[in-house]
Formats: C-alpha cells, structure tokens, sequence
C-alpha cells in the first residue's frame, strides 16, 4: 500500500545510531552542502531549484519556501532562524527530527543560509526539548563543526556559516516567528505587527527568513533529487510527517507522500482504537477546524483537499477521535488553551478567548443558555482578521468548525444539561 | 552581585553571551536566567538584579521576562519537576485520569509542591511533543510516554 514511508526527514531510521554523523553520511548527508562549499554556485540558482521542488513550509501555513528564501536581499548582515518551538498540539514531529536525524537539519540549516546570504543562523528550541532532543541537536552541532562542515571560510570555500542553538523558556505564542524574534532578542514573547515581514525587519531589525524544522531538513534531500521526494500531488509536492495521534490502535509519526488518503493513515496506525466507530479528526493541529468521519474517509491528506474540505493541513498534525468524543468538551479543553496562551496585546483576542472558553464552560457545567449559541457564533468572527498575530484565527477556527459539523451537540447540552454521546 | 554570579555561573551565562553578536548581550536573558535558576532552584528580585548588572540591562528588562515565561519559577518549589500534558491528543487518552491520580497520592494540586521538597508538581497547559506517546509527561524535561498507574508510581517512587 504505501511505498515511501520515512525516506526524507527520517531517512536514517533504520540505522542503529540514526543521529549519527555516520548514519546521515550513509543516506548522502552533507553532499550537496560539499558541492556547494566547492562550487560556490549562485545563491539565486539554489533557491529557483527549491521553487521548483514546490516546497512548501511545514511549520503551519504552507508558504512557498523558495519565494521566502527569494524575498532576501543582498546585505552584509542577515540571518535564518529555524522554528523549532513546535507547540501546536497535537504535533511531534519536530522532536523526532532533532532526535533521530538532527543532521539534515544542520545541513538544510547551512544550505539555506547560503540560499539567503546569511552567515549566521539560529535553531530555537522549545524549553520543554531541553534534554534529549536539544543534547542530540548540540551534539551534532558539535559533530558538523567539528568534521569542518561550519565557523569561518569552510575548508577554504570563503564561505562562513555559524550555527547556533538556542532554547525558549516556556511560551506556546513564541511559535509564532515574530512573538519568536523578539524572544530571541531577550524579551517578551509579543508578535510583532506585520508589515513589514521579517525579510525586510527581522531578529535585531536585519533581514531574516523564519523556518521550521521539517522544512529545513527536507532541504538536503529535495537537492540530493531523492525519489523518495517524487511523491505528492502538483501543488502538495513531497512527503509530509504526519504526526497521527488521539483514538487510534499505534498512534505515530508517518513520512508519507502528500496526498494519500485519510483512509491510508489510519490503518497505518492500525484503525480506530478499541474497534470503535470513527466520530471526526482534527487534521492538522488544534487550531484548525474539525471535519466529520465522513468527509476524512473520502480526503486525501494536501493542502488542496482539506481546503476545500474546510479546513487545513496546517502543522501535518491528525487528531483522531471515536464515537465516544464529547465534543463539546474537547472545544471546552482547546479553547481553555487559546485563552491560557493569549498574549493579551489585543483586545480581540485577549477577550475574546476569555468569552469562548467561559461561554463553553458554562454549557459543559450544565449551566448553558439559550443565547450561548449566538456567542459562540458571534464571537469567533470579530476575533478572525483583527488580531496582530494568528493565534487569534486559530483560537476562532476550531468553535467554527464544531459548530459547524457538530451543533446539535451544543444544543443537546443547553437545553439538556448533558452531552447526547454516552460516555466510554 | 558577585556573591550571586559566582564566577562558574558567570562562565555560564557567558556561553549564551557568546552565540550573539556583542552588541546584543540583551538576548542572553533567557539563557541567563535558566542558568540562575538551574543554580538556585528559583529567581528573585535579587538575583534578576544580578543578571541585569551582568548585562548591562535595566533591571526591568530581566524582570519582564522573568515573569513572561512558565519555565521561571518565583517561589522555592520542589527538586523534580513533573509536568503532566493535559492537551488535546493527552486529553483524549486519559491525561488528565492521570494528573488527578499524581495530585492524589502526592496529596498536592498542579502548581504546588510535596512537602519534603521532592516535587514541583507544574501547572502545564501545553502540548508537550509527546501527542504520539500520550498520556505522556516530563520529569525535568525527560519524557515518559504511554503512561499508566502503575508506571506513573514507579517514576515518582524513583525521585530522590
Ligand atoms: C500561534 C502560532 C504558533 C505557531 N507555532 C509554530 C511552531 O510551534 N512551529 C513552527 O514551525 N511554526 C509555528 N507557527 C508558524 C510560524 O509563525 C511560521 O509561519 C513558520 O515557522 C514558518 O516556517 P515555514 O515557512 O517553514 O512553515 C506558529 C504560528 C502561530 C500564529
Ligand atoms: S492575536 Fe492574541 S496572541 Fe496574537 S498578538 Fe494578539 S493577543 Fe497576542
Ligand atoms: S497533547 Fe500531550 S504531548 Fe501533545
């Protein structure tokens, strides 16, 4: 059934020390990063080739990476910061790519620096990857320098890259790249208004490009021309690691082709937990909107289908849950989170949050009203658009989408006091 | 101040100095901060002072972040840190069956800490990164996946 399983970020899987130099060394590793270092090709060669691989950011929203890396203007002083805060929930994708294949992100961490015109470039982890994931990072970053991979003029190319690691402390907005430059620059996690982007005023106001994890680290391979990138639709081009998590038999993370049914990843992971009936899936990370067992059944998982869907593959993150789910309480526990990690710089979000998840509450305490249907379908839509950063549509998206494919519920627990689902 | 920032944790704080270019010693906050809690188990007033003289910051710059971030602890807590996931996919799988059985045989609520100053157990509303392997939590940042009673006894009898 499924061919390329695992053959990009996690190429080296199979190898008994899959983090190790040697291991990346056996799929290829740093080849492309050595031809570079010896040709010293065009930096604007590098990133039309990765324009036309058709990747696309893996962090959330999907943007064209080669036309990020094309916004970078030719200056003494830029930089590259690799996301690797990853706090969507649902996702872990990019714990296991620092854990087991740290090398391909140092070596697409270099190349893109390269692509840009950076000669410094900064992996900011989440607090909470502080042991593992951040001492396997080090310890390869100590490998790179040490083999002469980074620092001054490598291996006489005059080509200069430093990397650097660096970890949060502690804040789900810091995912968010400018709430993330401004943590980098030792302050508070507060996004920053956008105009302008952080390729014209970026960390400590110099052009920077702001990726993720997965991103990054297809970077070598996309280069290498693996086959194992051959895969995907036209416009969803590659593979993608879904991290499939909730009410299944062996929750995991999948690399797959993008564009493979629904319906392939779930028995992946062995189908429905407890032979239970499958009730809806969050397909991409809390914030964006659930879709119902029938729509997932029928649904490739790219880009395009969940658009048109109604929703998104945002951070490849596939929530599963079962005939038993309380939805109304699961939209309770999210909006609880959007509400908790508010930054508060605006009003919309600030309050709004507060409004959904007290309006939620209410109801799941049997204490709803009549008119708490028209807050929760009022409320989303002034938050959606008028907020500085996107945390705001992520907390809006997920009401929208229950509402949507689940209202009865809500309506069951006012005027019943009590979900329509019996308990597990 | 030189009582604080003994001159190892000044070695420390200058690694995170070094990652930046020398005029933006201001982003060596946070990594300065951890190392003084890692030193001193929390932060106060003094010792964000202590870190502000260092950097050549206004203090209230230290003390913003200090209080902007979860990870910086304000008040003495216990050795270990155990921060349970109770997000969505944990959620989903019993995380918060299992935060209710740590609060119950610690006899402590999320935020507080057991009496004989073993554990701290936080108040933790993220994610954590460990969706595949819930109901998962962090035992100072080691995770511990696919958990259940039983094993949950066994970590926390472990804690010295
Ligand atoms: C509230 C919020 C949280 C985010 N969290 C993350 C995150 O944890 N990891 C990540 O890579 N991107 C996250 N993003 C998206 C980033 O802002 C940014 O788009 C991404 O890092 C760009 O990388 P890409 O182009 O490679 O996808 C978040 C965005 C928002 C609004
Ligand atoms: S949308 Fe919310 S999280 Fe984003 S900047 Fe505004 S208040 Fe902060
Ligand atoms: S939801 Fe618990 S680790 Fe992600």
């Amino acid at each position: 059934m499924i061919q390329h399983h695992n053959q990009m970020c996690f190429a080296t899987l199979e190898h008994p020390e899959p983090w190790s130099l040697k291991a990346y060394e056996s799929v290829g590793g740093y080849r492309v990063w050595k031809k570079i270092l010896a040709k010293r090709p065009p930096r604007r060669d590098l990133i039309e080739q990765i324009k036309s691989s058709g990747l696309r950011g893996r962090g959330g929203a999907g943007f064209p990476t080669g036309v990020k890396w094309g916004f970078m203007p030719d200056c003494d002083e830029s930089y590259l910061v690799c996301n690797a805060d990853e706090s969507e929930p649902g996702t872990c994708k990019d714990r296991d790519i620092l854990r087991f294949n740290p090398h391909a992100l140092i070596e697409g961490m270099a190349i893109a620096c390269y692509a840009i015109g950076a000669g410094t470039g900064y992996a900011y982890l989440r607090e909470e990857f502080g042991d593992e994931p951040y001492r396997r990072f080090r310890e390869a970053l100590r490998e790179a320098y040490g083999n002469g991979m980074l620092g001054p003029d490598i291996q006489g190319s005059g080509i200069t890259v430093y990397l650097h690691d660096t970890l949060g402390a502690g804040a789900y907005i810091c995912g968010e790249e400018t709430a993330l430059l401004e943590s980098l620059e030792g302050k508070k996690g507060f996004p920053r208004f956008k105009p302008p982007f952080p390729a014209n005023y970026g960390l400590w106001g110099r052009p920077t490009t702001v990726n993720n994890v997965e991103t990054l680290a297809l970077v070598p391979g996309i280069l290498r021309e693996e086959p194992g990138w051959q895969v995907g639709t036209e416009k969803s081009r590659g593979t993608r690691c879904f991290s499939v998590s909730g009410h299944v038999s062996r929750p995991g993370n999948h690399e797959l082709p993008l564009g493979i049914p629904f319906a392939d990843l779930l028995e992946l992971c062995g189908g429905v937990w407890k032979n239970r009936e499958l009730k809806a899936v969050i397909p991409g990370g809390s914030s964006v909107p659930v879709l119902p067992a029938k729509t997932m059944m029928e649904l490739d998982m790219d880009f395009e289908s969940l658009a048109e869907a109604g929703s998104l593959l945002g951070s490849g993150a596939v929530v599963v849950m079962d005939e038993t789910t309380d939805m109304v309480r699961v939209l309770q526990r999210i909006s609880r989170f959007y509400f908790q990690e508010s930054c508060g710089q605006c009003t919309p979000c600030r309050e709004g949050t507060g409004w959904l998840y007290r309006v939620l509450t209410r109801i799941v305490e049997g204490r709803g009203e009549e008119q708490d249907l028209e807050i929760l379908e009022k409320v989303p839509g002034r938050i959606e658009g008028h907020t500085i950063c996107a945390l705001g549509d992520a907390a809006a998206w997920p009401v929208q989408g229950m509402l949507r494919h689940f209202r009865d519920e809500f309506e069951h627990y006012i005027r019943y006091g009590k979900s329509p689902v019996s308990p597990a | 101040m030189n009582d604080i920032l003994n001159s190892d944790l000044r070695g420390r704080i200058d690694t995170w100095l070094e990652r930046f270019p020398a005029e933006h010693r201001r982003s060596a906050v946070l990594g300065a901060l951890r190392e003084v809690q890692k030193e001193y188990g929390h932060l106060t007033p003094d010792r964000m002072d202590a870190v502000a003289d260092y950097l050549g910051l206004p203090a209230v710059q230290v003390y913003e972040v200090g209080s902007f971030y979860t990870g910086f602890k304000h008040q003495p807590v216990g050795r270990h840190t155990v921060a349970v996931c109770t997000n969505i996919s944990c959620w989903l799988r019993g995380g918060e069956e299992i935060l209710a059985h740590i609060e119950k045989s610690l006899g402590i609520r999320a935020g507080e800490s057991t009496r004989d100053g073993r554990i701290y157990l936080k108040c933790e509303e993220e994610c954590l990164a460990g969706c595949c392997g819930a109901p998962m939590m962090q035992v100072d940042h080691v995770y511990h996946e696919n958990l259940t009673l039983e094993k949950i006894d066994k970590i926390l009898g472990a804690l010295s």
